[in-house]
C-alpha cells in the first residue's frame, strides 16, 4: 500500500487549502512543492480581496467554491487568528458606459445570492470617499467584499494540515512518475514517494504536470501577468472601501483597495505572455497603474511607493476552473485556478474532496482538530510590538519584532527563503525596502536559506 | 482579540528629542548646555549615532571635533558627548504615536512594552533615506542583491557581511562614490557605475575615484531590465543612443536621490512640505505644531553630518528660548514658496520679527546659472548670483523677507530680467 492516500503537487493556495482539507479529513496527506517555501508561484501575488462571488458566473463551480470558501474562511478565522478588514467595496462608473452595465452586474449579484448589493448615487458615493475622483458617476456597493491577509491564512492551512500528519516537502519538483493501477511512485528532486492519488494543484505549471505524469495535458496555462504598486501607510485614510472597476471580459481590471498591512494597493494589470517563470514589474506599466490610481483617489500624488510587484495568474485557454477527476488513473486536477483562488481555495478543497470521495476513498475524518493561530501582521490588529519582551524592532517601517522574526525562523514551518520570511512577519517589505534592516536581517538569517541574503554566504 | 496593553507611565520631560543621528545628539547636549533641566533622546536603533555608525570612511567631524574621524568614530563621540552633558538616550525604543492635544505625549514601544512620555516640546531628528528600487519603478525581477547604500554599509560596517561581489552602482551623488569605497571594504568590485543624466551629480573632479578603482561610469544610461533568480545575474542599460547594454553582475546599489524620513510626522498630523517631503518649518525650525521642532536631514534632502548637528544644535538654542516664552509667535508667518527652477526651500516660512535660521536652503530642479530672485508680488525683495546643479546646496539670505504681506516666491531667473533690487 502506498505510503500516503494523496499526493498534492504545489502548495500555492490551493494546495495549502487542500492539504489542510485532505488531513482533516483523515488522509495520509503529502505536500510536494517545487519552490523552497509555501505560495512560491503564482499565489504570492493577489490582491487580496475576500471576494463574494458576486460577479462571478451564475451557477459556476467557480461561484460554489468562492461562497463555500468564503464562508468557510469567516468560520474558522478567529480560530486561527487571521484577519479580516470589512471595507466593502464599490464597482464604480466613470463613464455613461459604464453606469449602464451597472444594472446587469447588479443582476448578477442578485442571481448569485448576494442580495445586500445597492446602488450608491454620486453624491452617496462622495459621502463615502470623500477623497475619491468626482469622476465617479454611480455605484454598485458590494458590502461583503472584504480584505484579508493574503499569505498568513495558507501559512495556518498548512500548520493544521501538518499537526494532522501532513508530510509537507519543499525543493521537490515533480519530474516524472509512473501509476501501477493503484498507486502513483513520483520521481522529484527530493527522490521517490507513493501515493494512491494525485491532485494536482500545480498553478502554473498544471498542464505540464498532466503532460509529464499522464502523457498529455487537458489544459493548456496561458500566463497572465498582473502588476502591482502599493502606497504607503499614509495612504489608508485616503481609501476604505474597495474600488473595483466595471470589468470587461477578460480582467476585472484593475482595483485599488487598502491592504491589511495598513497600505493601498494598485493594481493587477492583465498581460499575457508564454513565460511561466518571470513576472518582471515594468516601469511603463507601473507608471500607467499609479496615474490610474491617482485618477481616483487624486490625494494619492503626494503619497510614495512602498513597493511595486509582479505575479503570474495560472489563466487557461478557457475562463473556468479546470477541475477534472480520471477516477481510473487515481488523478484528481485542479487548474486554472485564477485570482479568485484566495476566496476560492477552501471551497475549491472540500469541493475536490468530494470529488475525491465518489472515487471510493474514504477516510475517518479527524474527531477534534488542534487549531494552530498564525502571528497577526494585521494592522488594525494587536501586533508585537505593543507587547513586552519583543526585543526590539528589527523592521521599523512595518513595525517586525526581534521576536516575531525567531518565532519565524524557529516555528514548526520555517521560511525556505527570504521571501517564505518577508511572508511570515513583513519583515523587509515597508517603505525602506531593507535600507534600515536587510543587513540585520542577513546575520539573523545567516546559514538557513539555500539563497542567502549576504554573498559571502554564497560563494 | 487581545486588548492592547496599556502603557507604562514614563513621565514628564521637558524636551523629547525623535532619533540620536547628528542633528538629534547636537540638539540634545546642547539643550543641556543651555540648562535646560529633563533632556531624553530616543532612538529606535540600538545603538546611537545614526547613519554615521555606518559610515566607516572618514572625513567626519571637522566641524564637530576638528579632526577627521571614522563614521563610527564619530557617532560614539557624539553620543558620549550628549552623555557627559547629562542627556537621558533611550536605545531600541520606537515611537509608534504622539498626541498632540493640550500637551504632548509620545507613545513608543522597546522590549519593556508600550510606554508614554510626557514632553513640553518635541524635536524630531528622523534623518533620511535613500529611494528604493520600487519607487525609481525600475524594471525587471525583483531578485536578492538589490539594495541601498545605507544597507550597503550596515552589511559592511555593522555585520560584516558582503550583499554582492559584483555590483551595479546607480547614481553619481556622493554617497555612491562613498558606496565605492565600502565596496573595497567588504572586497566586493562594483563592475559598473551608471547615471542617469549626461554627467556626473558630484563636481568632476570627484570622478577620479571610480577612475582610480577602475570602474567605468556610463552616463545617460536608464535600467530597463533586472535579471535574476534568486540573486540578480545581470542589469540592462539603455544608454542615451537608444542602445541596449547587458551587464553581468551579482547586485544593484541604488545611492542617493535622499528623501526625508517623515512617516512620523505625517503620521501625526503635521504639514508636510511637497518639495522636501519633510515637515514644513519656519525658522526657528517649527512645524505646523509650534510646540514641534525638527532639525537635520529630516528636513530636506540631504545635507552633511556636519550640517545636520550644527542645524541640530541652532535648532536647540531656539527651543529652549521657547521653554523660556522668548520666542516670537508662530503666527502670522509669510509663506516662502519655491519660484521658477527651485525644486525646494526650506524653511518654508518665516514668522515675523526675524531671528532664527538667518539663510534658506534650497536645490534647483535643474542645472542653473543667473540669478536668484525673491519677489513678493512680483516686486523683487533680494536676490544672489547662482551658478547651480542639483542636488548642491544653495543658500540665499532670509533677512528682510518676511516684512510685508503675501508670500515671497523665490525663483531662477536669467541675469537681464531682474530689476529693482
Amino acid at each position: 500500500m502506498p505510503a500516503s492516500d494523496v499526493a498534492i503537487i504545489g502548495a500555492g493556495a490551493v494546495g495549502c487549502a487542500m492539504a489542510r482539507r485532505f488531513a482533516l479529513e483523515g488522509a495520509r496527506v503529502l505536500l510536494l512543492e517545487k519552490g523552497a517555501d509555501l505560495l512560491s508561484g503564482a499565489s504570492k501575488a493577489n490582491s487580496a480581496i475576500l471576494h463574494t462571488g458576486f460577479d462571478a458566473p451564475a451557477g459556476s463551480v467557480e461561484l460554489a467554491c468562492m461562497q463555500a470558501g468564503y464562508a468557510e474562511y469567516l468560520e474558522i478565522r478567529d480560530r486561527m487568528n487571521l484577519p479580516l478588514l470589512k471595507t466593502g467595496a464599490m464597482v464604480v462608473a466613470w463613464s455613461d458606459a459604464e453606469r449602464a452595465a451597472l444594472d446587469g452586474i447588479e443582476d448578477r449579484a442578485r442571481t448569485n445570492g448576494v442580495g445586500d448589493v445597492r446602488r450608491l448615487t454620486a453624491s452617496e458615493i462622495r459621502e463615502r470617499e470623500p477623497n475619491l475622483s468626482h469622476g465617479a458617476l454611480e455605484a454598485l456597493l458590494v458590502p461583503g467584499e472584504h480584505v484579508i491577509d493574503p499569505w498568513s491564512p495558507f501559512l495556518a492551512y498548512l500548520l493544521q494540515a501538518k499537526a494532522h500528519g501532513a508530510e509537507i516537502v519543499f525543493d521537490a519538483e515533480v519530474l516524472g512518475g509512473a501509476f501501477d493501477g493503484d498507486g502513483w511512485t513520483l520521481r522529484t528532486a527530493k527522490g521517490e514517494f507513493h501515493a494512491r492519488t494525485i491532485v494536482n494543484c500545480a498553478g502554473l505549471y498544471g498542464d505540464r504536470i498532466e503532460r509529464t505524469l499522464l502523457g498529455e495535458a487537458s489544459f493548456e496555462i496561458r500566463p497572465r501577468k498582473g502588476q502591482f504598486a502599493v502606497f504607503d501607510k499614509a495612504a489608508a485614510e485616503l481609501i476604505r472601501t474597495i474600488v473595483l472597476p466595471v470589468p470587461n471580459e477578460r480582467t476585472k481590471g484593475v482595483v485599488l483597495c487598502r491592504t491589511a498591512f495598513g497600505n493601498v494597493l494598485v493594481g493587477p494589470t492583465a498581460e499575457e505572455q508564454e513565460d511561466r517563470e518571470r513576472a518582471t514589474v515594468e516601469e511603463d506599466a507601473l507608471v500607467a497603474l499609479l496615474d490610474r490610481a491617482i485618477a481616483m483617489v487624486p490625494a494619492l500624488a503626494d503619497v510614495d511607493v512602498t513597493a511595486v510587484y509582479a505575479g503570474l495568474r495560472p489563466a487557461s485557454e478557457e475562463k473556468g476552473y479546470r477541475i477534472r477527476t480520471l477516477p481510473e488513473r487515481n488523478w484528481i486536477t485542479v487548474g486554472g485556478i485564477r485570482s479568485t483562488g484566495l476566496t476560492a481555495s477552501l471551497g475549491i478543497a472540500a469541493h475536490v474532496f468530494g470529488l475525491y470521495g465518489e472515487m471510493g476513498r474514504r477516510h475517518q475524518p479527524i474527531a477534534d482538530p488542534v487549531w494552530p493561530t498564525v502571528a497577526n501582521l494585521a494592522e488594525h490588529r494587536l501586533r508585537d510590538w505593543a507587547r513586552p519582551g519583543h526585543g526590539d524592532i528589527v523592521c521599523h517601517c512595518e513595525l517586525v519584532t526581534q521576536r516575531e522574526i525567531a518565532q519565524a525562523l524557529e516555528g514548526p514551518l520555517p521560511p525556505g527563503d527570504f521571501g517564505g520570511l518577508k511572508r511570515r512577519t513583513r519583515a523587509g517589505m515597508g517603505r525602506c525596502q531593507g535600507f534600515n534592516c536587510n543587513a540585520r536581517l542577513a546575520e539573523m538569517t545567516a546559514g538557513r536559506f539555500a539563497a542567502p541574503l549576504a554573498a559571502d554566504e554564497a560563494a | 482579540m487581545t486588548a492592547t496593553p496599556a502603557p507604562r507611565d514614563d513621565g514628564v520631560v521637558d524636551v523629547l528629542i525623535v532619533g540620536a543621528g547628528p542633528a538629534g545628539l547636537s540638539a540634545a547636549t546642547a539643550l543641556k548646555r543651555l540648562g535646560v533641566g529633563s533632556v531624553v533622546v530616543v532612538e529606535r536603533e540600538t545603538e546611537a549615532g545614526g547613519v554615521p555608525r555606518h559610515c566607516g570612511h572618514p572625513p567626519f567631524g571637522m566641524r564637530e571635533f576638528s579632526r577627521v574621524l571614522t563614521g563610527p568614530a564619530y557617532a560614539r563621540r557624539l553620543a558620549a558627548r550628549a552623555l557627559e552633558a547629562g542627556v537621558t538616550l533611550k536605545l531600541g525604543a520606537t515611537v509608534v504615536g504622539i498626541e498632540r492635544g493640550e500637551s504632548l505625549v509620545a507613545t513608543l514601544t522597546d522590549d519593556g512594552g508600550l510606554f508614554r512620555i510626557e514632553a513640553r516640546r518635541i524635536v524630531l531628528a528622523t534623518g533620511v533615506r535613500e529611494r528604493t528600487r520600487a519607487q525609481r519603478l525600475a524594471s525587471g525581477d525583483r531578485p536578492i542583491g538589490v539594495l541601498n547604500t545605507g544597507a550597503l554599509q550596515a552589511y559592511a560596517y555593522l555585520q560584516h557581511l558582503a550583499p554582492f561581489r559584483r555590483p551595479v552602482i546607480v547614481g553619481t551623488e556622493l554617497v555612491a562614490l562613498s558606496s565605492l569605497l565600502t565596496c573595497r571594504s567588504v572586497g566586493a568590485k562594483p563592475v559598473a557605475m551608471i547615471e542617469e543624466n549626461a554627467g556626473p551629480t558630484v563636481r568632476r573632479p570627484f570622478m577620479a575615484l571610480p577612475r582610480l578603482l577602475g570602474v567605468p561610469v556610463r552616463y545617460g544610461a536608464h535600467i530597463v531590465d533586472i535579471r535574476g533568480k534568486p540573486r540578480v545575474e545581470r542589469v540592462s542599460i539603455r544608454t542615451a543612443d537608444g542602445s541596449v547594454e547587458d551587464i553581468a553582475c551579482d547586485g544593484v546599489l541604488f545611492t542617493g536621490r535622499f528623501i526625508p524620513e517623515s512617516s512620523l510626522a505625517r503620521r501625526i498630523g503635521l504639514v508636510v512640505d511637497p518639495g522636501t517631503r519633510g515637515p514644513s518649518i519656519d525658522q526657528f525650525g517649527r512645524t505646523s505644531d509650534p510646540r514641534v521642532f525638527a532639525a537635520g536631514n529630516l528636513l530636506r534632502p540631504v545635507e552633511t553630518a556636519g550640517w545636520s548637528w550644527d542645524e541640530g544644535r541652532r535648532v536647540a538654542g531656539f527651543v529652549a528660548d521657547d521653554l523660556k516664552g522668548r520666542l516670537p509667535s508662530a503666527d502670522g508667518a509669510t509663506a516662502i514658496e519655491p519660484g521658477r527652477g527651485v525644486r525646494y526651500i526650506v524653511p518654508q516660512r518665516l514668522a515675523p520679527g526675524g531671528g532664527g535660521l538667518d539663510r534658506l536652503q534650497l536645490r534647483v530642479s535643474a542645472a542653473a546659472k543667473g540669478r536668484l530672485v525673491a519677489r513678493r508680488n512680483g516686486a523683487a525683495l533680494a536676490s544672489v548670483a547662482l551658478s547651480a546643479q542639483p542636488e548642491r546646496r544653495v543658500l540665499f539670505p532670509a533677512a528682510g523677507l518676511a516684512a510685508g504681506p503675501g508670500p515671497v516666491v523665490v525663483g531662477v531667473e536669467p541675469l537681464s530680467r531682474v530689476t529693482g533690487c
